[in-house]
């Protein structure tokens, strides 16, 4: 579903933020990773949603490879990448129906069927309650939610998080975290940016460790067998 | 029952979950941009009156810029359907010379009668001259004294053509025909009003593009300052997949009812100050001559006006989009 080859970034201003970065993860499957701030975890996460541009090397998503992704292309590629942001990045000039609607609002999507997912979606994450409900009102682990539902509404293959426990406690990020696996059961491959490291042991998925731009080996649980 | 074999078609695809996915993207792509349209345009209208208060000033604004050359714009249109009324109205008179017998007066009318470019003519004869000036003047006394009439006889030609050079034209014939002393047609005061209107015209035009550039600016500042309002939702909408254009939307569509919104005022404005002055201009063209008629406003024109201010402010909003909104990317 991922896969970095040979992959550097390289800031303006010399800054290295990433050096030879190879991985893989395969369709459908969950995997953490980790670094102490600053190794390259965003950078890693931008470069997959093309936020961002590979200094050399290639990245696939879903066998497509990133550097021959064209401007207009991009908009297309990133609606089957579900985000899912440390700070939920939700709007507040809108109901959470609304919120969790946009993607299916930019797909084209029409109301009844839209609806229906939305519905789902917030289904899903227990918020259907809800849904009329400014997000404003809403609790740090209710925002979180409903910035999942959000990035599933559209059922992407693929579903990438950048901290999302970060301001949550850890009660709500052991919820949240057990969200994830759900939808990882049903298919989607996730890959979790997190530097939770008490919570990552406990759920003993792959981890991807990143050390000063440098992908470490041999850190993860199952061990690091491709490329 | 007409209608059912409609609705199974389109219920059928739900059933189905794999295919109708792939299916419902596909074809749906059209009526999904349609729906976008749709929604972005009521919802930017529905924004624009929930901030009613700023959203009136930048209305007014334009609607200030757009009245100000399409009132004078209308003025002058009055003005020249005014100019032509008179040339019409215009009359030359010949003044024959004193010698000119009664015979010799019938037949240079006739002859004038016949002409193209003159639709009638009344011949003023030296007895009528002097008993006309009798009664006007009131130097009746005078002339009685004298033995001879010192008035010649006139006739009053009424061309039917207003162009100013066909009637210059045919001044100069009838000054050159045999008995003819002298004519007299005041011209100049028309060709000036003339040369006045084209040159007020070219300032009304100069000022309406000014004033045209001046509504897209401003439409491109509002809608600049829009575009910072929303950039948190700009950020989100691109990282789930919004295109440039579904962002651009409904800045655009903000642009154009700024436009179309100032547009109708400025209408209503003009429509006002022709209500104004209606009763003034016909008294003032009631002493002039009967058959002087205001123009206004038209449907068509406030059609094009519309058009004119919609399109100004989907230009300003797209100038300001053009420069705002690519800089704007999820970092």
């Amino acid at each position: 579903m991922i896969k970095f080859d040979a992959v550097s970034k390289r800031y303006p201003g010399g800054h290295e933020a990433l050096n030879n970065i190879n991985f893989h993860i395969e369709k459908g499957e969950i995997a953490f990773l980790t670094g102490h701030s600053g190794a390259g975890k965003s950078t890693l996460l931008k470069l997959i949603m093309q936020m961002e541009k590979a200094s050399s090397g290639q990245v696939f998503v879903n066998n497509q490879n990133l550097n021959r992704l064209s401007k207009r292309q991009l908009p297309y590629f990133r609606r089957n990448i579900g985000l899912v942001f440390q700070d939920h990045q939700l709007l507040f000039d809108r109901s959470v129906f609304e919120n969790v609607a946009l993607p299916l609002q930019i797909a084209g999507f029409d109301s009844r069927e839209a609806a229906r997912r939305v519905s789902a979606a917030l289904d899903k994450v227990g918020l259907l309650k809800k849904e009329n409900q400014n997000p404003i009102a809403l609790s740090g682990g209710e925002q979180q939610r409903v910035g999942i539902a959000r990035a599933v509404v559209n059922k992407p293959a693929l579903l990438l998080a950048d901290e999302p426990t970060g301001n949550l406690d850890p009660f709500l990020s052991g919820e949240i975290m057990e969200l994830f696996e759900e939808f990882n059961r049903v298919g989607v491959s996730i890959l979790i940016a997190s530097h939770d490291l008490s919570l990552i042991a406990k759920l003993q998925h792959r981890t991807l460790t990143l050390d000063h731009g440098r992908m470490m080996q041999g850190t993860s649980k199952p061990a690091i067998t491709d490329i | 029952m007409a209608a059912s074999p409609k609705a199974t078609k389109r219920k059928k695809p739900h059933i189905v979950d794999k295919p109708k996915r792939s299916k419902h993207v596909k074809s749906g792509v059209l009526s999904g941009l349609l729906r976008n349209h749709q929604h972005v345009a009521v919802d930017s209208l529905d924004r624009l009156f929930s901030t009613a208060g700023a959203s009136i000033l930048t209305w007014a604004m334009i609607a200030i810029a757009v009245a100000l050359p399409l009132f004078l714009f209308l003025v002058l249109q009055n003005l020249q359907q005014f100019g032509s009324n008179i040339d019409e109205a215009t009359q030359i008179s010949i003044y024959m010379e004193l010698d000119t017998s009664e015979t010799e007066l019938l037949a240079v009318q006739n002859s004038l009668n016949s002409h193209p470019t003159i639709s009638s003519t009344n011949l003023i004869s030296q007895s009528q001259a002097l008993e006309e000036f009798q009664a006007l003047s009131g130097f009746g006394d005078v002339l009685s004294g004298l033995n001879e009439n010192p008035l010649p006889a006139v006739i009053v030609v009424t061309p039917n053509s207003g162009f100013l050079n066909q009637v210059r034209a045919l001044v100069e014939e009838l000054g050159s025909l045999n008995k003819v002393d002298s004519v007299q047609y005041d011209f100049d005061w028309l060709q000036r009003l003339d040369e006045i209107l084209n040159l007020a015209q070219r300032l009304t035009l100069m000022l309406g593009v000014l004033l045209a550039f001046g509504v897209a600016l401003v439409v491109g500042n509002t809608v600049r300052l829009a575009i910072e309002n929303r950039r948190d939702e700009i950020v989100v909408v691109k990282l789930v997949g919004g295109t440039n254009s579904y962002v651009a939307r409904p800045f655009l569509y903000t642009g154009l009812w700024y436009g179309v919104g100032g547009g109708l005022l400025a209408t209503v404005l003009v429509m006002s100050a022709q209500l104004v002055m209606q009763g003034p201009v016909s008294q003032l063209a009631g002493l002039y001559d009967g058959d002087f008629v205001l123009i206004k406003l038209g449907l068509s024109d406030i059609f094009n006006v519309l058009l004119l201010c919609g399109f100004l402010g989907w230009f300003g909003a797209w100038l300001s989009v053009l420069r705002h909104l690519r800089t704007i990317e999820p970092k």
